[in-house]
């Protein structure tokens, strides 16, 4: 394995990896703190990309159709939260885990019936549509690095977010006293609503901007929904932090296992899980 | 219901009453905890509420939050029906809670537990921030990056106490504050608490140093199996024997 190989596979993890948070982010924050194990987070990505192939068909312009597409998740996120979610906080996790079952089925149902059954492929932006040649006959395609460098800045616009202003405080502040943040005259409902709904929202966002690399097409969640759970489960439930070194770790080790050793790369994953779990049953960056 | 005469026999009037509760019956599932509560605290007043342990202080508190839902009777914030409100929409009203048990954010560190519940009074007012916290509260100045979990339980009251008033609040309701604290930081709570009722914040003090709370209380009130046995001033109860060993059991 040359130099270049390698590092075109290491960003190729990169790239996969901050993805990956990008859906488990959501996923772990939602666990964390409304304490809701939500399976149908993997159609978010879906309708994502869904939403990004109709919508670029109708503008011509994928960044346009991103940019339309991302108000209509938030508010589909923020009207589950109020009509489903919002009833389920109290409940035990079989109830959860039901709804949200039934959720996917929904959600697969609809998609079959406004979008169809077939498989899309979604055009790069000709503006990131180049290459950056790394030897003679080896190249890097812009729009991967793009995709790389978008989710760098979100995720630190989340750390920021959860971290320094004074909105994350409260977030964490409900997750560990919700009566509490309320006494203080801070509505936690509203806030429960904007976490869940910027979940879902990094979610589809991750299955728009995928869509050109992954192209769209029926299921495309629940894939994405079970790596995201490994993830969540590796980093430690509810912890940001976690899920950012758990998808990273991902992404490398099944890219890496991919090129180096394609016949138990589907394994990959879930040794590594074990391994991690054995060593820290919490996960990297949970409470014990 | 707006003209009621208070301890000096003077009327006032329902924007004067902070917080009223009336009628208040409040149940755990089919357990009758309080059994038609009256209570009102009016502005810059302080009140003792109390009564032995599981007679109904901290469920009156939690009913008067919106916590706890009252099966029956009325909740009035500055005259205001809010027996259905949001608690955060009471609390918003200028009522700042220290909870029993104190309920810091072990997540958050002391810094943060402040900053995260700074909010302008009701009126405005911004007398309380976080320099005149850490000011009140030496103790936390030192401690500020540390997390809410790593500190002693008197600094943790400290700053569940100061954390309430960074909500600049006109009405401060504080529930064992001095549970489980050595005998200096509990004395060390008490100068506190005198120094937030001297600057004209109304205060209900739920404390088991029934000596220490009738001395600053302008009112004490006695809950006995979820029913008022005694409303009145704090020197009248603090005279009579017979009802404080009734009562109270001293
Ligand atoms: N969450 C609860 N569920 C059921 N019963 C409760 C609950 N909280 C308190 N109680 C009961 O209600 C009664 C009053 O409790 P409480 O208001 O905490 O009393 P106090 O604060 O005066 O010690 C007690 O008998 C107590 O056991
Ligand atoms: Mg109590």
């Amino acid at each position: 394995m040359d130099f270049a190989f390698f590092l075109i596979q290491l960003l190729n993890g990169l790239q996969y990896g901050l993805l990956l948070f990008l859906v488990a982010s959501g996923l772990t924050l939602v666990f964390g703190i409304m304490g809701i194990i939500n399976l149908a987070h993997g159609s978010f990505y879906m309708v994502g990309a869904y939403l990004a192939w109709s919508l670029a068909g109708m503008t011509g312009n994928l960044a346009t159709a991103i940019l339309l597409a991302i108000p209509l998740t938030v508010v589909l996120g923020m009207a589950l939260e109020r009509l489903l979610f919002r009833h389920l906080y109290q409940r035990d996790h079989l109830y959860q885990v039901l709804l949200t079952y039934g959720l996917i089925l929904v959600f697969e149902e609809l998609r079959s019936l406004i979008w169809g059954d077939d498989v899309h492929g979604v055009a790069v932006p000709a503006l990131l549509n180049a290459s950056i040649s790394l030897t003679e006959n080896l190249s890097y395609p812009v729009y991967r690095l793009a995709i790389s460098g978008v989710c760098l800045l979100l995720a630190a616009a989340l750390y920021f977010l959860i971290q320094k202003t004074r909105l994350g405080m409260m977030i964490r502040a409900g997750a560990s006293n919700r009566d509490m943040v309320q006494s203080l005259g801070i509505d936690i409902k509203l806030i429960y609503t904007l976490v869940f709904a910027l979940g879902i929202a990094l979610a589809a966002f991750a299955g728009m901007i995928n869509a050109p690399l992954s192209s769209v097409f029926p299921n495309m969640g629940s894939s994405v929904l079970i790596i995201c759970f490994v993830v969540v489960v590796i980093g430690g439930i509810g912890s940001v932090k976690g899920a950012m070194a758990a998808s990273l770790m991902i992404g490398l080790a099944e890219t890496f296992g991919t090129v180096l050793v394609p016949e138990v790369a589907g394994m990959i994953v879930y040794v590594l899980m074990a391994i991690v779990l054995v060593w820290r049953p919490q996960g990297l960056f949970g409470k014990a | 219901m707006t003209e009621t005469p208070n301890a000096s026999g003077v009327p006032a009037s329902a924007a004067d009453t902070l917080l009223e509760g009336s009628g208040l019956h409040t149940f755990y599932g089919v357990s009758h905890i309080l059994h038609g509560v009256d209570f009102a605290v009016r502005r810059g007043e302080t009140i003792g509420l109390m009564g032995r342990n599981g007679m109904g202080k901290t469920t009156l508190i939690k009913t008067l939050l919106g916590l706890v839902r009252p099966r029956e009777g009325q909740v009035r914030v500055r005259g205001e029906d809010m027996t259905q409100a949001a608690t955060h929409a009471i609390a918003r009203r200028g009522i700042a809670y220290v909870p029993e048990g104190r309920g810091i954010f072990p997540n958050l560190s002391v810094r943060e537990n402040l900053v995260m519940a700074a909010r302008a009074g009701v009126d405005g007012r911004r007398e309380w921030d976080f320099d005149r916290v850490i000011q009140t509260f030496p103790r936390l100045g030192e401690r500020l990056a540390n997390g809410g979990a790593q500190l002693s339980g008197g600094e943790q009251q400290m700053l569940t106490i100061g954390r309430a008033l960074m909500t600049n609040p006109d009405l401060l309701i504080l529930d064992e504050a001095t549970e489980g604290l050595a005998p200096l930081i509990a004395r060390e709570i008490w100068n506190i608490i005198k120094t937030i009722r001297a600057s004209g914040i109304a205060t209900v003090i739920v404390d088991k140093n029934y000596a220490a709370v009738m001395a600053l209380a302008d009112r004490s009130v006695v809950l006995v199996k979820g029913r008022v046995v005694f409303s009145g001033e704090s020197r009248e109860l603090a005279d009579n024997e017979e009802l404080m060993h009734r009562f109270l059991g001293v």
